[in-house]
């Protein structure tokens, strides 16, 4: 039920992870390494916590009330939940594109050199710029006009943007909660190949509802499902099924659930 | 057929549901101009009334002592920086405290009892009759002399001005950073911005008009008060000249009002007229530029 993957050191990997929001479990259990400079996704029914876990690898459920993690998250060697862990320096190394398209009310240029300058970013500017909105595919849209608000780009045009602000600072890992689901076939279809462009010098893991999405992107595949709790009846308890290479996944799975799933009998 | 209903379709002006749903439109829209008659009676006499006195040595001079032998009565020039200077000390109070708490209530403590205290205070502080202001300095500030010795004076003034404008900048402050979508700081975190960074580089800078039309309209609240002034700032018929002067008793539109409005010499009620005419002025200036600011708000599309 459990693969470990020991064939390099992982950029991430969850050890024995399980959430709480107050009293209630979200998620339990989590073992599960992400390879470097490889794309990972994690599918599975809503409420399964695949968003949960994912915000945990940079702290981002540091911002909900009540929300408490038990187990170790390590990143290249670190336990990032460590006391001594200032969960700024871990955002900078783990950046992260969330599922609206929020770029600051600034304007376009703005949008990328806020993040560059936070992090101390000593180089020249305009280049970096250019560089971020190119890597992320929205150079040509967006270079005539930088100095206009990001509000004025289109919805795909708007999280590519968010991307290259999150390329922007450099991070070693790059987490993508749901980065399609606002978006149109033809946006998220960009964004895929900017994925697969990204993928050689980032590691990603990327949240999905759309199977497809995952097949296609993805080198690896983590499963999540849901269980009952024992008590009450109607809270359930997120749990991964299967980790193992996408390929693997989608057509031999090791668990009849994942095969369930994937073919589309529930979910 | 269990319904009586007509054969056509066409409106039917005599049926009872058509004439009750005139009567009542024409009732609540004869109570809504009822409602707003006060507001254009009173601006349109004030101004009507007040604009004839208005000339450039109504606006400058200093205003003589009572007496129906003047041929002038002088003009309010005093009180016109008077009641300016005070709300700038007002200001000076209780923006830098007011937004700071809006802040705090907002993005460091959310929800914790701290806050519920505060936000509950700012409401009560925000009932408060403004005499009890005006009361509550002149007991602390003026009759203690704690001002350096000095009794009644335009800081004693500012100060219980801020005290009125305090809760409207904390309850506005609040109110629009919670506007602010989350999204907006998690983006901000999500690039390693560190939580003040986060502040005030992404969510002031968004809130910032709506926290203008707040402080905008304290202010305007404020700089027409004259129960607080009566108690601390009192009168004056001279202009400041000095910084020390400050400290001294000072002159505003609103207690020039209050006095001279009551004096039985129809030179001063003129001035009191004129002063009135200012202070709809500005206050009507101050509420429609808020209106102004707050309708160009940081996230329509075309606005960095």
């Amino acid at each position: 039920m459990i693969k470990k993957n020991i064939k390099s050191t992982p950029s991430v990997s969850l050890d024995n992870v399980s959430i709480t929001y107050g009293n209630s479990v979200a998620v339990k259990n989590v073992f599960c390494n992400i390879e470097k400079n490889q794309v990972t996704s994690f599918i599975g029914p809503s409420g399964c916590g695949k968003s949960t876990v994912i915000r945990a690898i940079n702290r981002m459920n540091d911002l909900i009330e009540g929300c408490k993690l038990s187990g170790s998250v390590i990143f290249e060697g670190i336990d990032i939940y460590a006391e001594d862990i200032d969960p700024v320096e871990v955002r900078r190394k783990i950046g992260m594109v969330f599922q609206q398209p929020n770029p600051f009310p600034k304007s376009i240029y703005e949008n990328i050199a806020f993040g560059a300058r936070v992090n101390g970013y000593k180089g020249n500017m305009d280049q970096l710029v250019e560089e971020s909105l190119t890597k992320a595919a929205v150079w040509d849209e967006c270079k005539d006009k930088l100095n206009e608000s990001g509000y004025s780009l289109s919805g795909g045009q708007q999280q590519r943007l968010c991307i290259a602000r999150t390329i922007a600072i450099e991070p070693d890992v790059i987490l993508m909660d749901e980065p399609c689901s606002a978006l149109d076939p033809l946006s998220t279809l960009k964004i895929e190949e900017t994925i697969h462009e990204l993928k050689k010098n980032f590691t990603i893991i990327i949240v999905t509802h759309n199977m497809q999405q995952a097949n296609r992107v993805s080198d690896y595949t983590a499963f999540f499902n849901t269980e009952k709790k024992d008590k009450d009846l109607s809270g359930k308890i997120g749990f991964l099924v299967e980790f193992d290479k996408t390929k693997k996944m989608f057509t031999s799975p090791n668990q009849k659930s994942t095969q369930d799933y994937i073919s589309g009998k529930f979910g | 057929m269990n319904y009586t209903s007509q054969k056509s379709l066409t409106y039917n002006p005599s049926l009872a549901r058509n004439i009750g749903n005139r009567t009542l439109t024409i009732i609540s829209a004869l109570f809504a101009f009822i409602s707003v008659l006060p507001l254009i009676l009173v601006i349109s006499y004030v101004l009507i009334k007040g604009g004839s006195y208005i000339n450039i040595e109504t606006l400058i001079l200093e205003p003589e002592p009572p007496g129906d032998d003047l041929l002038s009565a002088g003009g309010i020039g005093p009180a016109i920086t008077g009641t300016f200077i005070m709300a700038v000390i007002a200001s000076i109070i209780s923006i830098p405290v007011g937004v700071g708490g809006g802040i705090y209530l907002t993005e460091y403590s959310k929800s914790g009892k701290f806050a519920k205290f505060i936000r509950f205070g700012s409401n009560v502080l925000a009932g408060v009759p403004s005499i009890i202001s005006g009361v509550f300095i002149y007991a602390i500030i003026v009759s203690t002399k704690i001002l350096f010795g000095s009794m009644f004076s335009g800081i004693a003034g500012g100060i219980s001005l801020s005290i009125l404008m305090l809760p409207t900048i904390i309850k506005t402050t609040d109110e629009a950073l919670k506007l602010v979508p989350d999204d907006m700081r998690r983006a901000a975190l999500g690039v390693g911005a560190s939580k003040f960074t986060m502040i005030t580089n992404i969510t002031l800078p968004a809130a910032f008009s709506s926290i203008c039309t707040g402080v905008l309209l304290a202010l305007a609240r404020a700089a027409g008060e004259t129960a607080p002034l009566i108690f601390t700032a009192l009168f004056s018929r001279y202009y400041i000249t000095s910084f020390d002067d400050l400290f001294y008793e000072m002159g505003s539109l609103s207690v020039l009002i209050y006095n001279f409005a009551l004096e039985p010499y129809e030179a001063q009620n003129q001035l009191a007229w004129a002063a009135s005419f200012i202070l709809v002025v500005v206050l009507l200036s101050l509420n429609i530029l808020s209106r102004w600011i707050g309708s160009h708000g940081a996230f329509s599309k075309n606005k960095l």
